[in-house]
């Protein structure tokens, strides 16, 4: 008899068990969750742009190109085919002569004016639109059509990473897509194991009823055992069970704390805020598909403490030749004809207690743009990437070594640093966990 | 070493009354006027019930969770186009300048996304290179005054401004009988001839000047302007009842030049020796080597016979009731130093004016101590002139009037008679900012743009001229005056196309590059002159005094307050809130009384006294003992008792003390004898010199100059605690391991002998770092927010020789030492190991922190403080109706430095050494790759002295200038307070050297 008991009590103890398997599981999984959005993360190295070994140009002299060519020309023309403002430069050193190409970019009205017969054609293909004449050194053109060559390369060299972010490959999401398989094993798993429970439990049922009706049909049985037999499972007893009150109250408890704890510590945090703004402008085709450089439109950023959002006649330099009847870019006509300037929703909120500087950020530390603010070229709409707490804040604070690199600033510092610790010289290490770094 | 010198605060403290014993003990009043205002206080208790306790907490609770469902949404409005040079986050400065009544400053401008939100000394200018005057601090607040004109006004109604010229284009067409402009002392070549051409067009024109404190006596004496004091050159300086350091003339140009002559250092063992004959305590007197009190009426007496003893070559007669020896000192010490003696006096009495210039000429004082190619222009004021123009308009012969920044029906002796003759004038227009007590009277305001929204130019010292841009666009539909001059004359060009015509006199070279760089420099000091000053005076000759004393009458002084002045600017509250520096009394005046006299009439501090004035009108106020007051006769100051609501600030605060002056002879004197009644009412005086009090410990130190030229290293006492092993260093013993600095290590030090007490270093602190005003109630609660204070201590003249008869009395004139008091930055801090959590911590770079966002207010860390320098936020002084001064309404929140946290309700706040700005020094040094060069950063308190009595910098450089001090003073004048502590500060004062007689 007592078998049967312990079988029925085991019964229950095996529904508590799968219960707390599943709990496990379901945990499980949004513990894996966050490490796919660290994965995710770490993916996204920002600011890699190393290409393949290229050409035989110096790679000195095609940095310095890269950086005048961000700086002044990206804002019109890409390195590959693609029309910005003016055309493409693929291929562009093979169409033209070095030195036609040197003085057009110097002056160009002057060459126009000459009478020159490429320059008239280009002047006219492009609506008669002049390009600014740049007061380069000779070889500075020449490092910007190094660097313009070198792409051409880089594209023919690799041909798919060229392909917009919508063509990634499937390849790319290698890691993600396994965390999604094993997933999916899991979940078939736990189906096979909560049928065969069930499965169980029924013939277990079974077998006691049909034990019972034997007993009681063919066995005579003491008045004891003939009640222990019938006695009925009585649930009130689990009700009544100080130990099991206990447990209940205890799990509800944490639940309730842990669930508690998590809302109140994400109060004010708004990771993820992505409110709609007045204008659909999207980074993923400015900054992502023409790579424009972040600091031709945040025009602050290495100066300031405020980065800045663009005025709207930062738009107009391109918008008033470019695109100008989508009803979008109409909005900031309308903005200017009306003399009203354009609301958009803050989405980076910092409290007033801290204060953050970009400039000490991205000019003296080196800081990529992307690194607190995500993969901000993919954005069709921008969010909020990084919760801008403060712990998130001392972390980097604590990991990060300091950028001294050339920084007459630092140069005694390393020295000291160096001569009494062997640790890197993290930001934290000169001070920069102090309370007084961000709060007065 | 000598006696211990025993200073006290007040005269609570020396008499150490119940009620100052209670206050030392107990630094914050607990009292808080919870339930105030929510009508609870009618049951009488006071205490909250359960249920409403319980009301509250359900519906806080409620609020507390909705409001966390969602986050506000915020906007970011960038520009539509964006000027060049304004980049959102970065400060712009732009050079400009401040005059109002003789205080003359060169300043920059700190803006931010085209805002002014500091003002700092203009280190381009010969004359204000280092420091600005408080009121010059105060000055970017009232810019955003609410209560400021929004529009003009037609008839009491607002207008538009095509309205007003309409109207002043008819009404002046068919004007008949004279056309005055009344203004007070224009410095501004441009504005002068604009109001010279305006004046053209008709046949009777007069620009009438006055000043609300006049110098006429002085101008009379001089050819019409103010002869080209140089303090710096002076060995002697006598001075009768001019405040030079405080209120006379340019007191920010002196107070440079008279430091420089007190300093001492490395290579310079001598100083200046001053003397004071005054009535009241003023914040000059206070800095004299030798004080000697006089009565109004002795005034003409002691010049008189110093006159006869230089002059006359005999020695120093005597006057009546004046310390004899003194006199005859300050004869021998000016006869001594011919050529390198100076003596000036305040009076407005020609008589003494002759006679003072007839002394510094026999003491050969042309050509060093005065300059006469180079006189200043910063009173122009002819008191005769004035009070010509008031009887013609009683007469009903003026046509029009127009008042330019002047206020006379409040700040003239005669407002009655200007009242009444008003009303004769056909048109009367000013161009008040605010609908003052003048503007009340007159038909049409035409509001004048704030300094800092317009164009102009000043020269208030010959071959010095200066030039004020606008720094922000104007905020309401004002006008400047001078454009609306030339719209009145029908003149098309605009004031700046005036100005720079006009300044083509005087640039060389290509003009627009000459006038680009003096707009950017601000200053234009090649020597070339600009303003035509004609002299309209009567020469002043020696005759019999025009103070007459009426026997037995108590005589009382109308004086200028140093941050009030006459009250023009009497609704800024940072100025109402700034402790006198002498009597630390704040919001309101009051009579101050010497100690004798009050005990006589059975006085107290703050028994209201009823005063009879010369024109039999009687005012209301409560007295103030002050030591130092000369003995017989009261001081009130000036510029209090507005009753116009366009001074809401102001309004209700004190009396008018104006009557006191009296015009005899065409000149204006500015005392009286009046009777004094005691009343059974108390008011109690908001002042701030017993708070934070320290004790009896030995805080200041001085010595004198014929000490420190025997030996410097005994000229102040160090504490040594006794050991075992004999006398040590407090700081040789210690329970504290010590910080190691390896980048900076910050540090101040305070000359105590170059420090004036003027009290701009508070007000700059103040509005760097978004302090809050609390008002008066809160003042007299002991609840100031000052984060810098000046310490101002009287001492008894013991250590003098001791035959000074009248000096048994400690309070009758004591020696005053002031001590700029702020966070030490302890390196062994008391308030970081006793804070809870941890709010307030060491910095690597030897600041002391306060994180405001993690205090909790336990205030442990400032009842462990021995400075007494830590304020806490009693209440949310930002959005709150209660205090209704800065960070109230929109506008005004406009001067908050944006990168300072306005601190709310339970949190402690201190001084932090303007972290913000040492931040930004070092960012702006690292953005360079290089090392902050020394003097890049400083203190918003070291950048506005006026005499460099601070100097802040980092003390691991070894090339820094607070280094090189420190070096040089170790062991001679370097010490820290309260050093037997051993909390080791991070900021060290230099003791103060007296030249005594």
């Amino acid at each position: 008899m007592m078998a049967t008991i312990s079988c029925i009590l085991k019964t229950t103890h095996k529904i508590f068990l799968a219960f707390l398997l599943t709990l496990a599981v379901t945990f499980g999984t949004q513990a894996q969750d966050s490490e796919q959005a660290e994965i995710a993360t770490k993916g996204v190295e920002p600011g890699s742009t190393e290409g393949a070994e290229t050409g035989s140009a110096d790679p000195a002299i095609i940095d310095a190109g890269a950086a005048l060519f961000k700086n002044n020309c990206a804002v019109c023309h890409s390195a590959g085919s693609d029309v910005i403002v003016g055309p493409g430069l693929k291929g562009v050193t093979k169409a033209r002569s070095e030195s036609w190409l040197i003085s057009w970019i110097k002056n160009s009205q002057a060459l126009i004016q000459s009478g020159d017969e490429h320059a008239v054609a280009i002047y006219n293909e492009y609506n008669k639109q002049a390009m600014p004449s740049f007061a380069f050194s000779d070889d500075e053109i020449k490092s910007i059509l190094a660097y313009v060559d070198a792409q051409a390369n880089v594209a023919a060299a690799t041909p798919t990473t060229v392909a917009g972010p919508e063509g990634a490959t499937p390849g790319e999401n290698v890691g993600t897509d396994a965390i999604g398989a094993v997933g999916g094993y899991l979940d078939i798993i736990l189906v096979v194991l909560i049928v065969v429970l069930i499965v169980l439990v029924v013939t277990l049922l079974l077998i006691s009823s049909l034990l019972k009706n034997y007993l009681n049909k063919n066995r005579e049985l003491a008045e004891d055992d003939r009640e222990i037999v019938n006695q009925r499972f009585d649930f009130s007893k689990i009700y009544k069970s100080k130990a099991v009150r206990t447990l209940v109250l205890l799990i509800f408890v944490v639940v309730l704390l842990d669930l508690s704890l998590d809302k109140v510590m994400g109060i004010g945090i708004q990771q993820g805020y992505a409110p709609k703004q007045p204008i659909a402008f999207s980074h993923k085709l400015h900054a992502g598909e023409h790579q424009i450089d972040c600091n031709y439109c945040h025009s602050t950023v290495y100066e300031s403490k405020s980065a800045s959002i663009p005025s709207a006649n930062i738009c107009m330099n391109c918008h008033s030749q470019i695109k100008k009847e989508s009803p979008e870019i109409q909005k900031i006509y309308k903005a200017i004809e009306r003399n009203k300037p354009i609301e958009w929703v803050r989405i980076h909120n910092l409290p007033d207690l801290s204060y953050f500087n970009h400039s000490q950020h991205t000019q003296v530390g080196g800081v990529e743009c992307q690194t607190c603010h995500g993969p901000i070229e993919e954005m069709d709409v921008v969010y909020q990437y990084s919760p801008l707490t403060m712990g998130w804040c001392i972390d980097c604070h604590r990991e990060t070594p300091l950028n001294t690199q050339g920084n007459a600033y630092y140069d005694n510092l390393v020295k000291l640093h160096e001569s009494s610790s062997k640790g890197a010289f993290t930001v934290a290490s000169n001070g920069g966990t102090e309370c007084s770094k961000c709060h007065y | 070493m000598q006696d211990r010198i025993k200073y006290w605060k007040g005269i609570e403290e020396l008499e150490n009354t119940p009620e100052f014993a209670k206050h030392a003990h107990n630094e914050f009043p607990e009292f808080l006027p919870v339930g105030e205002g929510s009508g609870q206080e009618t049951s009488g208790s006071g205490k909250t019930h359960r249920r409403d306790f319980l009301k509250l907490l359900g519906f806080s609770v409620a609020a507390v969770s909705l409001a966390s469902c969602e986050a506000p949404v915020r906007k970011a409005i960038p520009y539509l186009n964006k000027p060049v040079d304004v980049e959102p986050g970065t400060a712009n400065w732009y050079a400009s300048t401040y005059y109002l009544n003789g205080d003359y400053n060169s300043i920059l401008v700190k803006t931010r996304e085209a805002r002014p939100i500091k003002i700092e000394p203009n280190p381009t200018s010969a004359l204000t290179p280092i420091g600005t005057s408080a009121r010059a601090q105060a000055a970017v607040l009232s810019v955003y005054d609410n209560n400021r004109l929004r529009t003009p006004l037609l008839k009491g109604k607002e207008a538009t401004w095509e309205q007003v010229d309409k109207e002043i284009a008819s009404r002046l067409g068919s004007v008949s009988g004279k056309v005055a402009i009344v203004s007070s002392t224009v410095i501004s070549p441009s504005t002068k001839q604009l109001i010279n051409e305006f004046g053209s067009r008709f046949g009777n024109f007069e620009h009438v000047v006055y000043d609300a404190t006049s110098s006429s006596a002085l101008l009379s004496a001089n050819n019409g302007v103010v002869p080209g004091y140089d303090f710096s050159k002076a060995n002697i300086i006598v001075s009768i009842n001019a405040d030079f350091l405080g209120t006379w003339l340019a007191p920010v140009i002196f107070s440079k030049q008279y430091i420089t002559n007190r300093k001492l250092s490395a290579d310079k063992k001598d100083m200046s020796r001053h003397y004071q004959f005054e009535t009241i305590m003023s914040l000059t007197g206070a800095n004299a080597d030798i004080r000697v009190p006089i009565k109004p009426s002795q005034e003409h007496a002691v010049v008189s016979a110093l006159y006869s003893a230089i002059t006359g070559g005999g020695a120093a007669g005597s006057v009546e009731g004046i310390d004899s020896k003194a006199l005859a000192n300050a004869v021998k010490d000016l006869k001594a130093n011919s050529g390198k003696a100076l003596v000036v006096s305040g009076s407005n009495d020609p008589s003494v004016q002759a006679m003072v210039a007839a002394i510094n000429n026999s003491l050969g004082a042309n050509g060093s101590t005065i300059d006469a190619a180079t006189p200043y222009f910063v009173k122009q004021g002819n008191d005769a002139q004035m009070i010509r123009l008031i009887n013609e308009m009683n007469n009903g012969s003026v046509g029009a009037v127009f008042f330019y920044n002047a206020n006379p029906a409040y700040d003239h002796p005669l407002a009655d008679k200007i009242a009444s003759g008003l009303k004769k004038v056909g048109l009367k227009v000013t161009f008040a900012e605010r609908l003052d007590e003048t503007a009340a009277l007159a038909d049409i305001v035409a509001p004048d743009h704030n300094f800092l929204e317009s164009w102009n130019d000043y020269e208030p010292k010959k071959g010095y001229i200066s030039l004020a841009q606008p720094v922000l666009s104007p905020i309401f539909t004002t006008r400047q005056m001078q454009d609306s001059l030339l719209t009145w004359s029908g003149n098309s060009t605009s004031y700046y196309e005036y100005i720079r015509n006009n300044w083509r006199k005087v640039l060389t070279g290509d003009f627009n590059k000459a006038w680009e760089q003096a707009v950017h420099d601000g200053v234009l000091q090649n020597g070339s002159s600009m303003l035509a000053v004609s002299n309209t005076f009567t020469p002043a000759t020696i005759g019999a005094s025009n103070v007459k004393a009426a026997a037995g009458a108590i005589e009382a002084v109308l004086y200028e307050k140093v941050a009030i002045g006459s009250g023009v600017e009497a609704n800024n509250p940072w100025l109402q809130e700034m402790a006198d520096p002498i009597s630390k009394a704040t919001w309101g005046n009051y009579v101050a009384m010497p100690r004798k006299m009050a005990e006589e009439m059975k006085l107290e501090q703050g028994t209201v006294v009823k005063v009879t004035l010369a024109n039999n009108s009687v005012i209301e106020l409560p007295v103030l003992v002050q030591p130092g007051q000369a003995q017989g006769t009261v001081g009130i100051a000036m510029g209090y008792g507005r009753t116009t609501d366009s001074m809401p600030v102001a309004k209700g605060l004190g009396a008018n003390a104006f009557p006191i002056a009296t015009v005899a002879n065409n000149s204006i004197s500015y005392t009286s004898p009046v009777k004094i009644e005691k009343t059974n009412a108390t008011s109690e005086i908001a002042q701030m010199q017993t708070h934070h009090t320290i004790m009896d410990r030995l805080v200041v130190q001085e010595n004198t100059l014929a000490k420190y030229k025997e030996n410097p290293k005994d000229v102040t006492e160090y504490i040594r605690i006794a050991t075992h092993e004999g006398p040590a260093k407090p700081a040789t013993i210690s329970l504290w391991d010590d910080y190691e600095y390896k980048n900076h290590h910050w540090g101040m030090v305070i000359d105590l002998n170059s420090c004036i007490g003027c009290g701009a270093c508070t007000i700059s602190c103040q509005a760097e770092n978004n302090i809050p005003v609390v008002g008066k109630a809160e003042v007299l609660m002991r609840r100031e927010m000052h984060w810098m204070r000046i310490d101002r201590y009287y001492s008894a003249v013991e250590h003098e020789a001791k035959d000074y008869e009248t000096m048994e009395d400690p309070a009758e004139n004591p020696s005053v030492i002031f001590q700029p008091m702020l966070c030490q930055h302890c390196n062994h801090a008391p308030c970081e190991t006793v804070c809870p959590v941890a709010a307030t911590m060491h910095s690597s770079e030897g600041i002391n922190q306060m994180a405001y966002n993690r205090c909790v207010g336990t205030r442990y860390c400032a009842n462990n403080c021995p400075y007494k320098v830590r304020r806490f936020n009693w209440f949310a002084y930002s959005n709150n109706d209660k205090f209704d001064y800065t960070m109230n309404n929109d506008l005004a929140k406009f001067v908050l430095n944006p990168d300072v946290t306005v601190r709310g309700r339970g949190v402690m706040e201190k001084c932090s050494f303007c972290v913000q700005r040492v931040q930004l020094g070092k960012l702006e040094a690292k953005r360079e790759n290089r090392r902050p060069k020394d003097g890049e950063i400083v203190t918003a308190c070291a950048q506005s002295c006026p005499t460099e009595a601070i100097v802040f910098g980092d003390m691991l450089d070894k090339e820094s200038r607070i280094s090189k001090v420190l070096a040089h003073e170790k062991g001679e004048r370097a010490f820290h307070v309260l050093e037997e502590l051993n909390v080791q500060p991070n900021v060290t004062y230099l003791t103060k050297i007296r030249n005594l007689a």
